[in-house]
């Protein structure tokens, strides 16, 4: 049934639908909507769920990483701030194969004080060993919340999916809500492997030598690379119960183009828009989503880009001395591939700045009159 | 100090150790005793929590485990926080049978583990809390902890610039956050010990016990003194046991005889460069302690 939710209030009804067992989490603007709707639920009765307000975010994962390895699904949400101070017990989380799944709202990192739209907070956290999806607008967001518990579980790696503060995360759209029944058939009940049990007691995470340690570490790689398969199946699937898929990336109008824009999130809502006023201009101009930024799509977005002799990737987020990190991951994947495209890093929108339309169209326009620079420098947009 | 122990009530529990042989203490290590009469009250439906500590050692090398029952190495500072969902996640599937027990040193509790310690007393989680205190970061080599006495040496407060500072209070912590049950107790007095983790095991909601676990490797003494320096620690007064209700009553469990502390001081290498001009000042320090404990005792919190 369509209903009219914003983002974040999308992820709680994902939640409820996913039969969490276990929550802990902590305030953060702009998550904040997600816990309180889910307090809400909780008390009505609608969701059956633990619900342990922590005194911190990294309690919050760290009580979810243990409650996950008791054997049941759980779930926290956070954002900026809070998803950094996880950082440690991301790691952790990761490296005990704990399927928690994550909603972080990308938002800017202080200092100085910024509460608006940016990425970096998430990707500053890519070698954790989380798989990360870049959601673009609220149906995703809710699909691809059910969508992440059933690749985390099967592959035992922590999923965390990331919508854009407030341009998402606050924005009411139109979202088709799956019934419980239908849910319940996508998603059945989690069925652990390894737990803390004591019938049959066993040590976690005991200390190793490097041998161990080694092959420990080689299969979470495993584990990761399988998530590009299983989560196209878990698409698939989801696609044929509920009659829409999100893919892994989503190409727009690419055939032939000239230039192809690389974007995540709701940027990529907006190039689109970009994409059709310049097709309609005669430009040759296509641009893709990347959904799944961890496991790097690399394969997949390698042939969407087929013979574009230009990419433009634009980017809400900075490694600070680097540039732009879809741009950085997107050069590094490419460099070896018979697909060589110049591409060009722009950086924009930190800190919550607008991107429009019309700035995705000067970027285009931008790339399609020129050569990038000759050290990969970002190219800052304002 | 070389009274003998009487016989123990707790050798009874030989039959079903949950600690086994072949851990990787030091010699005469007093956290490993405190883990056996600990896990022989409990019994093996008990799943350990085990944040950084010299127990991250001692619980042995992949694939092996000092321990029957389940076991989870967790980050330095989360005891507390990763016991919380391991509760809820058993709430979660319906067992309110299996104790949970965070097991965590004086770092991992007086210091780093503090603020998810606060947070799950607060939120009154059904845990077992217990910080072995054996008075600095041994495991890392003998660092000074907010738990380490006036005067100690340790690697980062050598002999020239010993420890300054009181042990933080702990107990005066916990008892604030109001807990249904926080008790001392010491490796020497396994019967009090017991009692204890068996009152414990018997109340709901978060549950503390700072057990006081003698550090031979860091405290400088040989390593069949440990059990003798805990008894002497409770004699002394500077460790004496006790237990808190609901953070209002107060009882003590043994009345220490008041030895003279400086026999406790004395004899450990920690304290070695300690003269008696100092030990009085220690002496009307534990004093002035033992005088506010009492007072507690009589008043309530």
């Amino acid at each position: 049934m369509k209903q009219l939710l914003m983002g974040d209030h999308a992820v709680s009804r994902a939640v409820g639908l996913a039969r969490v067992d276990f929550i802990a989490a902590y305030p953060i603007t702009p998550q904040t909507l997600i816990v309180e709707e889910l307090s809400e639920m909780a008390a009505r009765g609608d969701i059956h769920t633990r619900f342990v307000k922590v005194e911190s975010e990294h309690t919050a994962l760290a009580a979810c990483m243990g409650a996950s390895m008791t054997g049941v699904r759980t779930f926290t949400a956070t954002a900026s701030q809070g998803l950094l101070l996880m950082h440690e017990i991301l790691h952790w989380a990761a490296g005990a194969r704990t399927p928690i799944v994550m909603v972080n709202v990308n938002r800017a990192i202080a200092p100085p004080w910024n509460l608006w739209s940016e990425q970096t907070d998430s990707l500053a956290q890519r070698d954790t060993g989380w798989l990360q999806f870049y959601c673009e607008n609220n149906q995703d967001v809710l699909d691809t919340t059910l969508q992440a518990f059933k690749i985390a579980e099967r592959t035992l790696v922590p999923a965390m999916l990331v919508l854009d503060a407030f341009i998402l995360s606050h924005t009411t759209e139109p979202v088709d809500v799956p019934e419980q029944a239908e849910a319940d058939a996508f998603l059945p009940p989690y069925s652990p492997r390894h737990i803390l049990d004591t019938d049959a007691p066993r040590a976690f995470g005991s200390i190793t030598g490097a041998d161990d340690y080694f092959e420990l570490k080689r299969l979470r790689h495993e584990s990761m690379r399988d998530v590009l398969a299983i989560a196209a199946e878990v698409d698939a699937d989801f696609e044929t119960r509920f009659g829409r898929g999100h893919g892994l990336i989503k190409p727009y109008r690419c055939e032939d183009a000239e230039l192809v824009i690389v974007t995540s999130g709701t940027t990529s809502s907006t190039a689109r828009a970009a994409v059709d006023a310049l097709r309609d201009q005669g430009r040759a101009v296509g641009m893709i989503n990347v959904r799944l930024f961890r496991p790097f799509p690399g394969e997949l977005l390698a042939r969407a880009i087929g013979s574009a002799p230009k990419v433009a990737v634009i980017d809400r987020n900075l490694c600070v001395g680097l540039g732009g990190i879809f741009a950085q991951e997107l050069r590094a994947d490419l460099y070896g591939r018979d697909v060589r495209p110049e591409v060009f890093g722009f950086v924009t929108g930190l800190g919550g700045g607008d991107i429009t339309p019309a700035s995705v169209s000067a970027m285009a326009g931008h790339a399609l009159a020129n050569t990038p620079p000759a050290d990969n420098a970002p190219i800052w947009w304002k | 100090m070389s009274e003998r122990a009487p016989l123990l009530k707790s050798q009874r529990s030989l039959d079903h150790e949950l600690v086994n042989q072949g851990h990787m203490a030091c010699p005469g290590c007093g956290a490993v005793l405190a883990m056996r009469y600990v896990l022989n009250v409990l019994g093996p439906k008990t799943i350990v929590v085990l944040p950084a500590c010299c127990w991250s050692v001692i619980s042995g090398r992949h694939p092996a485990s000092a321990l029957n029952v389940p076991l989870f190495h967790t980050a330095f500072e989360t005891a507390a926080a990763v016991a919380t969902g391991v509760r809820g996640a058993l709430d979660a599937r319906g067992d309110s049978e299996t104790h949970v027990l965070a097991w965590a040193g004086d770092g991992g509790t007086f210091d780093i583990g503090l603020q998810a310690l606060s947070g799950a007393a607060e939120r009154n989680e059904d845990i077992i809390y217990v910080c072995y205190d054996n008075e600095a970061y041994m495991n890392t080599g003998v660092q000074r902890s907010s738990s380490t006495p006036p005067g100690a040496w340790t690697t980062t407060t050598p002999a020239a610039q010993p420890e300054d500072r009181d042990k933080k209070d702990i107990m005066g912590i916990m008892a604030a956050h109001r807990i249904p049950y926080a008790a001392t107790a010491a490796i020497a007095y396994p019967d009090d010990l017991m009692a204890k983790v068996k009152k414990a095991r018997d109340t709901r909601g978060m549950r503390f016990l700072h057990i006081f676990c003698p550090c031979p490797t860091g405290w400088r003494t040989p390593p069949d003194m440990t059990v003798e320096l805990a008894r002497a620690a409770v004699q002394a007064r500077v460790f004496p046991l006790y237990e808190v209700e609901n953070g209002e009553t107060w009882s003590l469990t043994l009345e220490p005889e008041g030895r003279p502390i400086a026999d406790y001081i004395r004899a450990q290498g920690r304290f070695a460069h300690v003269d008696d001009q100092t030990i009085a000042q220690y002496q009307s320090a534990t004093d002035r302690r033992w005088d506010q404990l009492m007072k507690r005792m009589a008043q309530g919190c």
